[in-house]
């Protein structure tokens, strides 16, 4: 890792800096080991298991539910349906009316008279045992009056299409449109177009992706008199406490919710999720604790998927290569229901498809469209990767238009480093950066002429393997988010973030915030934070979080904002304890206040050597409480709440060296170079650890993942044999860098870097592949690429075309668990085994 | 992901694991590594009423030499067979093609039998078996038969085992003489199931190729052997267009499936790519 501007060596030498330092995570043994609360490691005196009986059909009419058999089973208590739960469990809340007339059909927990997805609840089992409630699944009996399942969002949109809701009287939720020039932040956008040398026009798909982490959904509700507790392995206890609720209508100070340690999300775990209102009606309806945890087929079947978009996209510029405008239509899949935030996703990344460029002219429109599949809603990155594919694919393809270099075609059209902050099209301003440096950076660790050297030599003796190299010079907002910007995008909740200090009697100190972590390492960061703010050690330092009864304000983790808005509120409240630490260090001292200095950790008398007191000793002195200025209170906690001005613009530029093996279509990455500008960087470690997880999902988007529905709606890809996540051997080595350029919105100077790999990387992998093969005839390739579609582009032609839906055959081709009771000898498994 | 109930039997002796077998009721399966039978149980695809688990007889783990013949109990796991120095040293081709199956920790619990007696066409070791002229040996109520690879292999997902049966050995004849051998496998994820893959054993003799098997994986119901390319191959010269032209023949005879990964059209290229890669390599060339 290279930071080209180390900021330590302009400033005078002081005690070490935890900031900055690669400092091993400190809660990873027990993430590891598995030694800690996991949800689904909770187990309460009379704890009953939750089974979910699920649809085996896409779209249809509930005719009959018969849990007689099911009811009869050993260890079972009793089995509920959608009737049982009809008039308590309201909808699921979906937080994000992007239109002032969008359509939401409401989203039951639990189906009542109609399925609208393969894998829909449509019963639940509630059984003594996990294993009594699994065997009682396969008892339930449901007759279904098959309905059209609507499956294509561009036939879904046409004229008499069969709908997913047939009372909206149409499969389009929403229509939402951003103009910059009605907007007056841009020219006007057909304008632009009619007067423009040159017009590119792109489809590009953006698939179906599964976030897929590691740690299965979990829920343990236990009930008190009149309260209730919810353990969830979720992103948001504080959010999904206010929509539990609102949607339950149980008083929110009778809820507490908990976020033990949490096993990965990437976006999929910030929901509302069915299974937690089912818990906890019927752990209020029983008076008795229950847990839920999912299976691996569950997951993939209904927990939410990511993208699935259809991008209508063109870019307008003169011969030169000056861009002059960009025109985007999107058909974004809803899925069946609206839940918390899908409409919000593909209208949030409406901001983000000018990318990095000087687009004068700018028009978005996207349709929310009903599928009968799974909903959609956030996945790392969160429209943000769908806008900076799209912007970043166009540019290649004008730049083949031309004639011109692709990153020529960049240089000529990106905001220069000196034009910051910088107003886009989109109405963003973007805060700090440079482009061509980080460009340089990465060519450098590429090694790009070198390749570009090879890729000739491939060419010109028209070697089986060709070699291509792709660009992605990308941005994305991040710091989600100031409240205002969210209230004007019509979002039900702000964005801010909420942090507490409490300085204990025997110095250590506890910080509690209100950005809930799942593997992110708050609880490393948070100390280096804390350590520098104070002065005391990074081990005195303990991080606290997830639970609304121990840290009540918070609005979670997501959109790459804990560190830039929920440690700088960390950061705020450690200026307030020492901003109160001061009177009494003062009193104690007796010295002015104005004559006291703060370093290391003590407040010292100017120009009188020796004196001074610690603030741990400070911390007390306060708890003794004996000796104390009159006029303040006798502690030196705090608490801070942060609420942005501005987002946050982390940028990069990311490289990849593709080879294509024409004889069978295998792409295989040869090199990948990327140098991100998070801004400040606190753990270099982490931030590395982000980078790779990132660009591991991003080019798992671009060559492996797509989640596949066949002609009747069922999911074809719904275990992890056919949905395909790599792993370390599937990936190349990976060179990173940094440039840095702090954020100027936040104290800490960090722009965020969560999400940066995930988005970054997926158009300059499937450029790249492009660029090998593109003098083959080739322009465009399906995601993801595989083998197959490589191949067919390259010799029959097209983009690669559908894949076939049906599963590989291992498992005797299982797609998933049953869903309708164990197969017979004539089954699938076919003979003997 | 939990199963339904089932009986656990664990027999230590071929002859109680027989008689577990003729006991065991309607629906009882023979679990040998357990690395399918347990995913497609904990599916719900399978519910066996008994499970007769091999894992505890001993005599049927390992490798040993008799005459011209190896022969490898069907109880040895992946990761034996790796680094057996007897496969190594005689049938190279099979702890080649075994390195490639899944991942470390399946190669730990995953048997050789049982990955032959599963016969999944997309799994590795039953295209080997097949190149090499493998012989199984059975056990049943009425003794031990031996049938060979090429009668062993009925339909997808189907041997030639009958009710009551177990597979207990495989009898893998030596290769002598000049032999060169390669598993090409083509998949797109490290641990993942063979899209299409060939397994090539070829014998040289004076700048020519004497003889040449060829097993596919995953271009049918079935594991094949690339009879059209193996015959002209046998007394072609050692150059690259001979194997080249050989290998445009290695569809023929076959029929694959068409799936997410791959349709039969693109499976038919593949195999043609991956036997003269094969082939190729195994060659020397």
């Amino acid at each position: 890792m290279t930071v080209t501007e180390d900021a330590a060596t302009t400033q005078v030498p002081g005690p070490e800096k935890e900031v900055g330092k690669a400092r091993k995570r400190k809660e990873d043994a027990r993430l590891i080991t598995g030694r800690t609360t996991w949800t689904d490691n909770m187990v309460l005196p009379g704890m009953l298991h939750l089974s979910v009986v699920r649809s085996p059909v896409a779209h249809a009419r509930i005719t009959g539910v018969d849990v007689s058999a099911a009811k009869e089973s050993p260890g079972v208590v009793t089995v509920l349906t959608g009737r049982d739960l009809a008039e308590e469990q309201g909808s699921i809340p979906c937080a994000w009316p992007v239109t002032p007339d969008m359509k939401n059909p409401g989203h039951p927990s639990i189906a009542v008279d109609r399925v609208n997805h393969v894998g829909e609840a449509v019963a639940v089992i509630v059984a003594r045992s996990r294993t009594a409630a699994a065997d009682a699944v396969e008892l339930v009996d449901v007759d279904y009056d098959l309905l059209p399942p609507v499956l294509d969002m561009e036939e879904a949109v046409r004229e008499g299409a069969d709908l997913v809701h047939d009372d909206l009287g149409t499969n389009t939720s929403y229509h939402f449109v951003f103009d910059a020039g009605e907007a007056g932040t841009g020219g006007d956008t057909e304008q632009a177009f009619a007067d423009a040398d040159v017009v590119v026009s792109r489809r590009f798909v953006n698939q179906r992706l599964i976030p897929a982490f590691m740690e299965p959904r979990s829920v343990v509700v236990q009930p008190q008199g009149d309260n209730f507790t919810m353990w969830s392995a979720t992103q948001i206890p504080h959010v999904l406490r206010v929509m539990l609720a609102m949607v339950t209508g149980i008083p929110e100070h009778k809820l507490r919710v908990v976020a033990p340690d949490v096993g990965g999300g990437f976006g999929g775990k910030l929901q509302v999720n069915p299974e937690e209102i089912l818990a906890l009606l019927i752990a209020r309806r029983l008076g008795k604790p229950v847990k839920w945890t999912e299976t691996r087929s569950e997951s993939l079947m209904t927990a939410h998927h990511g993208r699935d978009q259809v991008q209508f996209i063109d870019v307008a510029a003169d011969r030169e290569g000056n861009v002059k405008g960009l025109r985007v239509r999107l058909l974004a899949d809803m899925g069946a229901y609206l839940r918390l935030i899908t409409p919000g996703v593909p209208a949030l990344g409406a901001f983000m498809f000018p990318g990095i460029y000087k687009f004068p002219a700018y028009r978005f429109e996207c349709d929310g469209v009903f599928t009968n599949k799974v909903p959609t809603d956030a996945y790392r990155g969160a429209g943000r990767p769908e806008a900076t594919f799209a912007v970043e694919r166009i540019m290649d393809e004008l730049a083949v238009e031309l004639g011109m270099d692709p990153l020529e075609l960049r240089r000529r059209n990106w905001i220069q480093s000196q034009e910051f902050p910088f107003t886009t099209v989109a109405g963003l301003e973007y805060d700090s950066g440079d482009y061509d440096a980080a460009t340089q950076q990465a060519l450098d660790l590429l090694g790009y002429s070198e390749l570009r050297e090879e890729q000739r030599r491939r060419r010109e003796s028209n070697d089986p393997v060709q070699l291509g190299i792709g660009f992605s010079t990308f941005t994305e907002m991040c710091g989600l988010a100031p409240s205002r910007v969210l209230g004007s995008l019509s979002y039900g909740a702000g964005g801010w973030e909420s942090a507490s200090i409490r300085m204990l009697p025997t110095g250590k100190v506890e910080v509690v915030t209100g950005s809930t972590p799942h593997g992110q390492g708050h609880e490393t960061a948070w100390s280096q934070l804390v350590a520098d703010s104070l002065g005391v050690p990074f081990e005195d330092v303990e991080v606290l979080h997830g639970d609304t009864a121990v840290a009540p304000r918070g609005m979670d983790t997501y959109g790459s904002r804990s560190l830039v808005v929920g440690g700088t509120a960390v950061i705020k409240a450690a200026d307030k304890v020492v901003a109160k630490a001061r009177k009494v260090a003062a009193h104690l001292l007796e010295a002015s206040e104005d004559d006291l200095e703060f370093s290391g950790g003590k407040f010292s008398v100017r120009g009188t050597p020796g004196s001074g007191l610690s603030i741990q000793e400070i911390a007390l002195a306060v708890f003794a409480a004996h000796d104390y200025p009159e006029d303040v209170e006798p502690t030196i906690d705090a608490d801070a709440t942060f609420d942005p001005v501005n987002f946050s613009f982390p940028h990069g530029t990311h490289v990849c060296a593709m080879e294509v093996d024409t004889d069978t279509g295998f792409v295989k990455i040869r090199k990948y170079a990327c140098v991100d500008d998070v801004g400040t960087i606190v753990n270099p470690l982490i931030v590395e650890g982000q980078v790779h997880g990132g660009l591991a999902q991003g080019i798992a988007q671009a060559l492996y993942e797509e989640a596949v529905y066949d002609a009747d709606g069922n999911l074809t890809t719904g275990t992890f044999v056919d949905y395909l996540v790599p792993s370390a051997a599937d990936l190349p080595h990976f060179d990173t860098g940094n440039t840095v350029h702090v954020a100027p919105g936040n104290p800490i100077g960090a722009k965020g870097v969560g999400e940066a790999g995930c988005i970054a990387s997926t158009p300059a992998v499937v450029n790249a592949a492009l660029d090998a093969v593109r003098h083959l005839g080739v322009s465009d390739i399906r995601m993801p690429l595989t083998p197959e579609r490589v191949w067919r582009a390259i010799h029959q032609g097209g983009d690669g075309g559908d894949r076939a839906t049906a599963g590989s055959n291992a498992y005797g081709g299982a797609q998933t668990e049953t869903t309708a009771g164990v197969s017979t000898p004539q089954s699938a498994l076919g003979g003997d085994r | 992901m939990i199963p339904a109930p089932f009986e656990y039997v664990r027999p230590t002796t071929v002859e109680e694991a027989v008689q577990a077998v003729a006991e065991g009721g309607e629906d009882v399966k023979v679990m040998a590594g357990g690395q399918s039978l347990i995913p497609v149980m904990r599916l719900r695809l399978a519910a066996p009423e008994t499970i007769v688990d091999l894992g505890g007889i001993a005599e049927l783990r390992g490798v040993r030499e008799e005459g011209d013949h190896l022969v490898i109990g069907a109880m040895t796991t992946h990761a034996e067979v790796v680094t057996d120095p007897l496969i190594a040293q005689h049938a190279r081709l099979i702890a080649e093609a075994t390195e490639t199956v899944a991942d470390r920790q399946t190669r730990r619990r995953g048997t050789f039998g049982g990955a032959l007696a599963h016969a999944d066409p997309a799994g590795d070791l039953a295209a080997v078996a097949l190149a090499l002229d493998a012989e199984m040996v059975i056990a049943g109520p009425s003794g031990r038969r031996t049938v060979p690879a090429r009668e062993f292999f009925v339909d997808y997902l189907t041997t030639s085992l009958e009710e009551g049966e177990i597979l207990v050995e495989i009898r893998v004849p030596k290769l002598s003489g000049d032999w060169g051998v390669r598993y090409e496998k083509f998949n797109r994820v490290a641990q993942a199931w063979s899209i299409v893959a060939v397994a090539a054993a070829v014998r040289r003799e004076d700048g020519h190729i004497a003889e040449a098997r060829i097993g596919l994986t995953n271009m049918g119901p079935t594991p094949l052997r690339a009879s059209a390319t193996e015959a002209a191959l046998a007394g072609a010269p050692a150059t690259a267009d001979a194997v080249a032209s050989a290998a445009r023949s290695a569809a023929e005879g076959t029929s694959p499936s068409s799936d997410l990964n791959a349709q039969a059209d693109y499976r038919e290229h593949l195999v043609q790519v991956l036997t003269r890669r094969a082939v190729t390599a195994a060659a020397g060339l």
